[in-house]
């Protein structure tokens, strides 16, 4: 708790009254007998149910199905019902990092979107009511939940982005755009299901509206297993890599570093995020191919004779051969093949000269030497990161390509450059694939922020 | 260069990819129902034109972007919900339904057959069993629903019931066809199967089935705006699932590449690994294991050598049969902490781990513990370590007689029995396997 900055606890303080005191007028604004008990709290259950169920992902961001549950709440019960509803956020049992403060927190803003989103549905003429006609006016239905899905998205994605804002010391605007943002589009189908789930539960049963909450939980479930997935890739590729990299003491951590820097250049260099996550791999076992070098050759000081070169230059066909029935790195393959050509032909295995040379060779070759000028090798001790831009710069045009250099120094300049990845473990990569790095020292964000942001 | 391979085998059984002796029974099981119903249907007239050709065109539209599920599964979420909802809907904005369920099975049969005309005329594989279990099942829901239609009108929640009572129902029948199928008729490996494909498609089952309950319960209120509205979250769905199929299968592409390091790095004779995992597959296969088990199974065999990274000088021809059992054991001790630091593959390293543990002590009965997968890929790399890339009869028979005598304590012998069999079907030849 010490952890938590006393503007946070006093927002919190301040989103909790707020709550309440909302609670409190719509209670004695509530329409005479209209509410009806059983669907609050049924609703009350199946939102409990769905943000119990909702799955903890990496990214700091995720959306819910209970928000679809919320927005039926709106459409059925008001806002008192909505109100009381999103109490329940609060309450779930699945909660990693569990803080008091954040349960307290989730509750109060969901609740006060809920009071808000209810408050604009009356505003606009809507009603349980609207829901009852005999006949349906979908546009005019359709119309009313996309404004009450913006409110309640609204109020919901402001509430969260000033506490992150706070506990992160970052702009509040930097926060909204570059993290919440994006979610809208998925916030807005949400919407339009709990519109849905509203519509069978007074139309037709109580049964039909839970039922629409199945097919959403499945697309939930499956979307994390997949992200899981991904991520059991990602570790198995980076732990393989590191294991064969144990042959050579002085190359530990060489791939995962290529990789990364990899990455800094290929977004400097404006590439598509798709393509980024290939030359990430790419990078990551651009070097397999020594495997089949003798390690006596690697770790040789001094010069090397004619044959012990070509042993040498044989690696990048090697690693193309053993990775290139990996369909999902097709296009980066090239990069393995030809990270050792340089831009006046005098390199291997093909001798290609500037433009030949496929662009994601000319992005791994630069990344390969920076990180061999930074790091100690058996026959040499490491460069400082100034001391190996001079030599590229020095070299390039010759041996580097020019754009490439210049995106490598224009990233660390944004973002630095750490050698160890030991102490680079603070990466979070949000769900449109920015990079976000965690400041070393601070909390994670995400154990003292709301659930929704987490 | 030890870098040439000989290609993937295509005779010894994959997993998932079973002798399919019941196909052809579905399909023309399938093809009968449709031709009845087609002749039924065109005796009385086409009822109701206009909500039959919207359900007909989601249902081959669905039909056109179908998905493939790991274990060589294909399904049709999308058709399959519209052709269950077309089954099931009492009531379109008003209009009330009065086709019966030989109209639903026409419809489905023929809307189906024109979803799969791109595969057909792209000489793509068009998977005639899955579509004729798709009819199957629209024509098992419409038959179990249909009749009560009338009876169920005005009562609400028990229609809902009726709804999800005969797909569930239809739904488990699917699965069990589906599952006898794939077991090609051996009870032993029908249980495994079904198990299987509840794992397998349980969660997008449950999603299209709800799905098609929707649409129906939806139509009513809203027209045929259902249709469109409540596929969204199934194309979510089966996005995620197309985008966890493709990393499965990069998953295991990129073992069995990293799974070569041993073999460029001269530690083990080239092929070896993968000779080890296809073999390791077959008799897991063999044996009954459940594609789950398969998997982590043909990860653990792909890198059971990779222990052997951890010396510095490769074992001269690489076979682990010749080092001390000493020796082996550490080099499966080795392995399996380098893939447990993955901290995603535990079980893998598990198996690893105990790949080299004898069957059973001698006096003692057999390790209860010992995974079978450990047990199989044992038998599986000194099988290999005898025969290596020679393929002739008399050195798999000799090597195959040597296995036996080990079973008194090495080997287990169910596996043994299992390579037995695997080699005889295959002709006795490891051509076909390696």
């Amino acid at each position: 708790m010490t952890t938590i900055p006393r503007s946070v606890k006093l927002y919190v303080v301040a989103l909790v009254i707020a709550a309440a005191t909302g609670l409190t007028v719509s209670w004695f604004a509530r329409p005479s007998g209209g509410e009806s008990w059983l669907s609050v709290l049924t609703l009350a259950g199946l939102f409990w149910l769905c943000a119990s169920l909702g799955i903890q992902s990496s990214s700091r961001l995720r959306t819910s199905t209970s928000f679809a549950v919320g927005m039926a709440a709106v459409l059925l019960t008001g806002p008192l019902g909505a109100g009381l509803v999103g109490l329940l956020d609060g309450a779930q049992f699945r909660v990693k990092n569990s803080f008091a403060m954040k349960r307290v927190f989730n509750s109060a803003q969901f609740s006060l979107a809920g009071l808000a989103a209810g408050g604009v549905y009356l505003a606009v003429g809507g009603g349980r009511d609207a829901l009852t006609d005999a006949r349906l006016d979908v546009a005019q239905l359709l119309l009313v939940s996309a404004l009450v899905t913006a409110t309640y998205y609204l109020v919901n994605a402001t509430l969260v982005s000033i506490v992150v804002a706070k506990t992160e010391g970052s702009s509040l605007m930097a926060v909204w755009w570059g993290s919440l943002s994006w979610a809208a589009i998925s916030y807005l189908a949400y919407g339009i299901l709990g519109l849905l789930m509203a519509v069978l539960w007074v139309r037709v049963s109580i049964l039909a509206g839970i039922l629409v909450l199945v097919p959403l939980l499945v697309a939930r479930w499956t979307f994390a297993q997949y992200a899981a997935e991904q991520q059991a890739y990602d570790s198995t590729v980076r732990s393989l890599i590191q294991a064969v990299e144990t042959k050579d003491y002085y190359t530990r951590g060489h791939s995962e570093r290529v990789s990364r820097a990899t990455v800094l250049i290929a977004r400097e260099w404006g590439m598509r995020e798709d393509r980024v996550n290939v030359i990430r791999y790419a990078g990551m076992l651009h070097d397999v191919g020594k495997l089949g070098v003798p390690t006596k050759v690697l770790q040789k000081q001094g010069k090397l004779n004619d044959t012990e070169f070509d042993a040498i230059k044989l690696h990048p066909m090697r690693g193309y051969e053993m990775l290139r029935e990996i369909t999902f790195l097709k296009d980066a393959l090239t990069g393995v093949v030809h990270h050792h050509e340089r831009m006046d032909g005098r390199g291997y295995p093909m001798g290609l000269t500037g433009e030949e040379i496929p662009e994601f060779a000319r992005i791994i070759m630069v990344a390969d030497a920076f990180d061999s000028m930074t790091s100690t090798r058996s026959y040499r001790s490491a460069k400082s990161v100034e001391e190996a831009v001079t030599e590229l710069r020095k070299w390039e045009g010759a041996q580097f390509d020019v754009e490439a250099v210049d995106a490598l120094v224009r990233a660390l300049e944004k973002h630095g450059w750490e050698a160890h990845p030991e102490e680079f473990h603070g990466e979070l990569v949000a769900r449109d694939g920015t990079l976000l790095p965690r400041p070393t020292g601070q909390p994670d964000p995400a154990a003292s922020v709301p659930r929704h942001a987490s | 260069m030890n870098n040439e391979f000989p290609p993937q085998p295509v005779v010894v059984r994959r997993r998932g990819d079973t002798p399919r002796t019941g196909a052809g029974l579905v399909i023309a099981l399938a093809a009968l129902v449709a031709v009845a119903a087609v002749a039924e249907t065109a005796a009385h007239g086409l009822v109701q034109p206009g909500i039959t050709a919207a359900f007909a065109v989601l249902i081959a539209v669905g039909e056109v972007v179908r998905v493939r599920l790991p274990g060589e599964r294909e399904l049709a979420p999308v058709g399959v919900a519209a052709a269950l909802a077309y089954a099931l809907v009492l009531e379109v904005n008003g209009t009330m339904t009065r086709y019966d369920a030989w109209q639903v099975a026409a419809v489905t049969a023929f809307a189906a057959t024109v979803g799969s005309l791109p595969y057909l005329a792209a000489g793509r594989s068009a998977h005639l069993e899955d579509v004729g279990r798709r009819v199957l099942l629209a024509a098992a829901t419409a038959a179990l629903f249909r009749p009560y239609a009338d009876e169920l009108r005005g009562h609400e929640s028990l229609t809902v019931l009726a709804m999800l009572g005969a797909v569930i129902l239809a739904g488990s029948m699917d699965a069990v066809l589906s599952s006898v199928v794939r077991a090609g008729g051996d009870p032993v490996r029908l249980r495994t199967a079904l198990r299987d494909e509840v794992r397998a498609s349980g969660g997008i089952g449950a999603a299209i089935g709800a799905t098609g309950v929707l649409i129906a319960l939806a139509a009513r209120p809203l027209g045929l705006w259902a249709l469109p509205v409540f596929t969204i979250p199934l194309l979510v769905t089966q996005f995620s699932i197309r985008r966890f199929a493709t990393i499965r299968a990069t998953s295991l592409q990129t073992i069995r590449a990293l799974s070569r390091v041993t073999e460029v790095g001269g530690y083990v004779e080239p092929g070896h690994s993968r000779r080890v995992s296809t073999l390791s597959v077959a008799l897991g296969h063999e044996v009954g294991l459940s594609e789950a088990e398969l998997l982590d199974l043909e990860y653990a065999a792909l890198m059971h050598d990779i222990g052997q990274l951890s010396f510095t000088d490769p074992i001269p021809g690489g076979a682990t049969l010749v080092v001390a059992p000493v020796e082996r054991r550490r080099i499966a001790e080795l392995g399996a902490d380098i893939i447990r630091t993955t901290g995603t593959l535990e079980r893998v390293a598990d198996i690893v781990e105990r790949q080299a543990d004898p069957y059973r002590h001698a006096g003692e009965g057999a390790d209860a513990d010992l995974p079978v997968a450990s047990r199989i890929i044992k038998v599986a790399n000194a099988f290999d370590d005898l025969v290596g890339d020679r393929t002739d009869r008399a050195t798999s028979e000799a090597a195959l007689e040597r296995l036996r005598l080990g079973t008194a304590v090495e080997y287990d012998p169910r596996v043994v029995e299992a390579l037995d069999r695997v080699l005889r079907r295959s002709g006795i030849s490891l051509a076909l396997i390696s």
